[in-house]
C-alpha cells in the first residue's frame, strides 16, 4: 500500500474536538461526492488539515457514500492523512538522485535534531518529518523543503544548521536543546 | 534541428486575438523558474533583478520575466539576457546588481559571471554555444525554457495553436491520424506503442462520447521531463490534446497531474483559462464547429496511477487499482467510454508533427524509432538537467556529450534508466542506441526518460534495494505476485545490505523475479524486478561481496563500512571533532584524531569536513579491524 505521506496546504493542526462539522455540509453541497470523491476529500483535507473520523463520518452521512468506501480512498492515496501534522513540515526528497546523493543521511540528521522518526510528528505538534518520492529538482540533490522554503545541495552538516536555525527562529531552543541534541 | 521551425503567426480574420506581444521590443532578462532552479533560489534572483532594474531606471527598456526549465539544472539559478542570449549560471542575489549595471546599463557582459566550459576552461557567453545545449535536438521541449509559461501571447508568438488551426480547419480527422501514424511517433510514457495506431483504435471504437486523457502522473523518482513540459510549456500539451480530440472524435478531456507537482497544476490551470478565453478551447474552435472541453484532475499520491487503467479508476474517484486488459481503454475506458491516453511528451510532439509534416519528424531518429526523446539527466553527472536527443543517439552521447561526463573526475559505473521499472546499464554497453528495442535488450527499458548516473561510490545492491522498497511501497495490493513477491525480494535485499546475506540469496531473487514478471497483473509488478535483475546481471560480484565477504565494494552500505582516521594524514586540526554530531571523532589539538566505532553513526560529516583527506571509509571485517587498530589511541 502506498505509505509515503504527502499532505496538502493547511493552516495548522486542529484538535479533534474543535472540528466545525458544519463546514462539511458546504463541501458536500459544492462537491460531487459520488462522481468525484477524491476532489471532495482533497478540499476537506485542505479545510481541516487532516481527515479525522468525525469528518469522514459526516461526509458519509451527508453524501450517502459509505464511510468504508471513503476510508478505502483515504488509505490508498498517500496524500490523505487521518492524523494531524505539525505546524511546520520538513519534507526530504528521496528520489533516485537524492538517494544516490545521500538523502538517508539528511533524514537521519533531521530526525536526530528534532527527536522524531521519519513520517512522525513531534509531541508539541511543531514539526512533521516526511519523505517524498521525487520533487523533480534532481540536479540540486539532495533537496528538502521546510514549509515553503527549499534547500538544495545539502550535506548532513548544513541540514543540521538549517534545522537548528529554524528551531531558534521559532523560539524553541529550550525545548529542543540549544546545541541541537534533540534526541536526548 | 536545434531550432525547430514553427509557422509564423499570421494576421487572422476570425476574431481570435492576434498575439505578437511587445515582448520583442524590450530587452529581456529571463530567469529560469524550473523546479531545480527554484530550489536553488531563482525566485530571489528574479526579485533582485526586478528591484535592480527599477533602481537603474531601466524598467521601460528591460523586462524581467520567468521561463520554464532552461535545461542545465545543475547550473541553477540561471538567467539569460536577450542581448546575444547571454547566459549567467549559478547567480547569487549579490551578483545581480553587476549584471544590471555592467551589462544591461553598460552594454558589456559580466565576464566573471559567464559560464565556464569545464572541458576547455574557457568562458562561453551565448547559451547556444554551451556544449550541453549544442548537443541537443529539441522538438518536444521546443519552447520549454524559451517562453514565459504563463503567457499565451508568447506561445502564440512562437506559432502556437497554428498546428491545431491547420488540423481543425484544413484536415480530415482520418488524415490527422494517418499523419501521426506516418510520423512514426511512439508513446513516450515508456511502452512505445505507436501513437497513430492508438488513435486509430479509439477513433474506430463506436460511441458518441469519447475521452482523451493526458497522463501527467510522472511518478518515476528521478524523472522530471513531463513536469518540465507541463510547467514550462503548458499550451503545447493543450494543443496536442486538442488535435487528438478532433482526430479521435473525443470532445472531452482530462489532464491527470501528479500530486507532487503543484506548479504544473497552477500553470496548466492558467493555460486552460487563457485558451478558453481566446477560443482555443470550448465550443466551435476556429469556427470549425469542433468543441473540446478540458479539465485537470489532481492525483492524490499513488505511483500505480501512472498505469492507464489505474489512472482511469482514479479519475472516476476510486482507489487507483489497475484492471485486466482487454478491454483496452480505446474500447472501454473512462466511465466505460472509448478513451485515448497518451503521455505529456507524446502530446507535446503532436503540434510539431502537424505543423512540419510527418516526413520532417520521421527524418529525425533511427529506423525503428522516429523523432526525439527527452531525458532528465541526474545523479553523478556534470551537467544535470533536461536533455532531448534524436532517437538512436547512444547512451555515451547523452551522458558524455550532453551530460559532460562524470562529476569530480570519478569513474562511470552505470546508468539507471526507466526508474523503478527499468534497470542499470553498465559501462560496457554505453554505445547502446537510445531506442525502445535496444534498451529493452539490455534488460533496462526506455521508460519515461529518467536517467540517473551512478559512479563508483554508488552501491548497485543498495540501488536495487532502493527501487524495490519504492515499488513495494507503491504496490496497490490487488495481485499476489506484486504484493507479496516484491515484499520477499525486498526482505532479501535488506538482509544483504545489512550484512546478513546468505548463500543462495541471489538465486532466490532471480527465481522470484521471473515469476513476478510473468504473473503480475499490471506493468508495475511486471517490471518491478528489473532493477534487481539488471544489477545481478551486470554487477553480480557486488552481490557476492556483500553476501560472501560482508563487504560493500562501493563503500556505501552503512552496516558494512567503518569510518577511520588515517593517523599519518591527520594534522590534528580538530575540524572533524568539532563537526561530529555524536562526539565519535576525537583527539587532542595537533595530535592524530580517531573515531570511536561504537559512537559513529556514519553520517559522513567528518569525511566531508576533513581538508586533508584523512578520514577514510573501509569495508569488510578484516579491513575494518586492521584500520581501527591502526588509528591513534583514543
Amino acid at each position: 500500500m502506498p505509505r509515503r505521506v504527502v499532505r496538502t496546504e493547511q493552516d495548522g493542526p486542529t484538535a479533534a474536538d474543535d472540528l466545525d462539522l458544519s463546514r462539511v455540509a458546504v463541501l458536500v453541497d459544492e462537491g460531487d461526492p459520488r462522481g468525484n470523491l477524491i476532489a471532495l476529500l482533497q478540499r476537506a483535507q485542505g479545510e481541516f488539515g487532516y481527515l479525522p473520523e468525525p469528518v469522514v463520518n459526516e461526509i458519509a452521512r451527508r453524501s450517502g457514500v459509505p464511510a468504508s468506501r471513503i476510508h478505502g480512498i483515504i488509505t490508498f492515496y498517500a496524500q490523505f492523512s487521518t492524523v494531524p501534522s505539525g505546524r511546520h513540515k520538513v519534507c526530504v526528497c528521496h528520489g533516485t538522485a537524492c538517494h544516490v546523493a545521500g538523502a538517508t543521511r539528511i533524514t537521519e540528521a533531521i530526525s536526530q535534531e528534532l527527536g522524531v522518526a521519519d513520517g512522525g510528528t513531534t509531541d508539541d505538534m511543531e514539526f512533521t518529518l516526511d519523505s517524498v518520492a521525487c520533487m523533480g529538482a534532481c540536479s540540486q540533490a539532495p533537496v528538502m523543503r521546510v514549509d515553503e522554503e527549499t534547500y538544495g545541495n545539502l550535506s548532513a552538516d548544513q541540514t543540521r544548521k538549517v534545522v537548528t536555525a529554524l528551531i531558534e527562529e521559532l523560539g524553541l531552543s529550550a525545548a529542543y536543546g540549544a546545541g541541537g541534541d534533540g534526541d536526548e | 534541428m536545434s531550432e525547430p521551425v514553427a509557422p509564423a503567426a499570421e494576421p487572422r480574420d476570425d476574431g481570435v486575438r492576434v498575439a505578437v506581444g511587445d515582448a520583442g521590443s524590450k530587452r529581456r532578462v529571463s530567469v529560469c523558474a524550473g523546479t531545480a532552479c527554484v530550489f536553488a533560489g531563482s525566485m530571489k534572483v528574479r526579485d533582485a533583478f526586478v528591484a535592480e532594474v527599477e533602481a537603474a531606471g531601466l524598467q521601460n527598456e528591460v523586462e524581467v520575466k520567468i521561463i520554464g526549465c532552461h535545461g542545465l539544472c545543475s547550473q541553477g539559478p540561471l538567467a539569460v539576457v536577450s542581448d546575444g542570449e547571454t547566459y549567467y549560471p549559478r547567480l547569487k542575489v549579490k551578483d545581480v546588481s553587476r549584471v544590471v549595471t555592467e551589462h544591461l546599463a553598460g552594454g558589456e557582459p559580466v565576464e566573471k559571471l559567464l559560464y565556464v566550459d569545464p572541458s576547455t576552461g574557457e568562458r562561453v557567453a551565448c547559451a547556444h554555444d554551451i556544449p550541453f545545449y549544442r548537443a541537443q535536438t529539441r522538438i518536444a521541449l521546443r519552447d520549454v525554457g524559451v517562453i514565459d509559461p504563463e503567457s499565451l501571447d508568447e506561445y502564440l508568438a512562437r506559432g502556437g495553436y497554428e498546428a491545431a488551426r491547420k488540423a481543425l480547419t484544413t484536415m480530415e480527422p482520418e488524415a490527422i491520424v494517418e499523419e501521426i501514424l506516418a510520423s512514426g511517433l511512439r508513446g513516450r510514457g515508456g511502452a512505445g506503442f505507436p501513437t497513430g495506431a492508438k488513435w486509430k483504435f479509439a477513433r474506430s471504437s463506436p460511441g458518441d462520447l469519447k475521452y482523451v486523457i493526458c497522463n501527467g502522473d510522472e511518478g518515476d523518482p528521478g524523472a522530471f521531463m513531463d513536469a518540465s513540459i507541463m510547467d514550462g510549456d503548458p499550451h503545447a500539451v493543450l494543443e496536442g490534446m486538442l488535435i487528438a480530440s478532433f482526430a479521435i472524435g473525443a470532445p472531452e478531456g482530462f489532464i491527470y497531474v501528479r500530486a507532487e507537482y503543484p506548479l504544473a497544476v497552477r500553470r496548466l490551470r492558467l493555460a486552460i483559462a487563457a485558451a478558453e478565453e481566446h477560443g482555443y478551447l470550448g465550443d466551435d474552435i476556429f469556427g470549425s464547429g469542433w468543441r473540446f472541453h478540458l479539465k485537470i484532475k489532481e492525483g492524490a499520491g499513488a505511483f500505480v496511477c501512472g498505469e492507464e487503467t489505474a489512472l482511469i479508476a482514479s479519475i472516476e474517484g476510486q482507489r487507483g487499482m489497475p484492471r485486466k486488459r482487454p478491454p483496452f481503454p480505446a474500447v472501454s475506458g473512462l466511465w466505460g467510454k472509448p478513451t485515448n491516453i497518451n503521455n505529456v511528451e507524446t502530446y507535446s510532439n503532436v503540434p510539431w508533427i502537424i505543423a512540419n509534416g510527418a516526413a520532417a519528424y520521421a527524418a529525425v531518429g533511427s529506423d525503428s524509432c522516429k523523432g526525439t526523446k527527452a531525458f532528465s539527466l541526474a545523479g553523478k553527472v556534470v551537467n544535470g538537467g533536461l536533455a532531448e536527443v534524436p532517437m538512436g543517439s547512444t547512451l555515451r552521447h547523452v551522458i558524455f556529450d550532453v551530460g559532460g561526463g562524470i562529476k569530480d573526475g570519478r569513474e562511470f559505473k552505470a546508468v539507471q534508466l526507466g526508474g523503478p521499472s527499468g534497470g542499470c546499464v553498465p559501462a560496457s554497453l554505453l554505445d547502446t542506441p537510445v531506442d525502445y528495442e535496444s534498451l529493452a535488450a539490455t534488460g533496462a527499458i526506455m521508460g519515461s526518460g529518467g536517467m540517473v548516473v551512478a559512479d563508483d561510490s554508488t552501491c548497485m545492491v543498495d540501488l536495487a534495494r532502493y527501487f524495490l522498497q519504492f515499488t513495494q511501497n507503491e504496490s496497490c495490493g490487488k495481485c499476489v505476485p506484486c504484493r507479496l513477491g516484491t515484499k520477499r525480494m525486498l526482505e532479501i535485499l535488506e538482509r544483504i545490505t545489512a550484512g546478513h546475506g546468505r548463500q543462495g540469496d541471489i538465486e532466490t531473487l532471480e527465481a522470484l523475479a521471473v515469476n513476478i514478471k510473468k504473473t503480475s497483473l499490471c506493468g508495475l509488478g511486471q517490471t518491478a524486478p528489473n532493477p534487481v535483475l539488471t544489477t545481478i546481471k551486470y554487477f553480480r560480484e557486488e552481490y557476492e561481496a556483500h553476501i560472501g565477504e560482508h563487504r560493500c565494494p562501493a563503500l556505501s552500505c552503512d552496516a558494512l563500512i567503518a569510518y577511520v582516521v588515517d593517523a599519518e594524514a591527520c594534522t590534528g586540526c580538530m575540524l572533524c571533532a568539532k563537526r561530529c554530531p555524536t562526539a565519535a571523532a576525537r583527539g587532542e589539538k595537533k595530535q592524530a584524531h580517531a573515531i570511536e566505532q561504537g559512537l559513529c553513526i556514519r553520517c559522513d560529516v567528518c569525511r566531508t569536513a576533513c581538508k586533508f583527506d584523512a578520514v577514510k571509509i573501509v569495508s569488510g571485517p578484516e579491513a575494518i579491524a586492521a584500520a581501527v587498530e591502526a588509528q591513534a589511541e583514543l
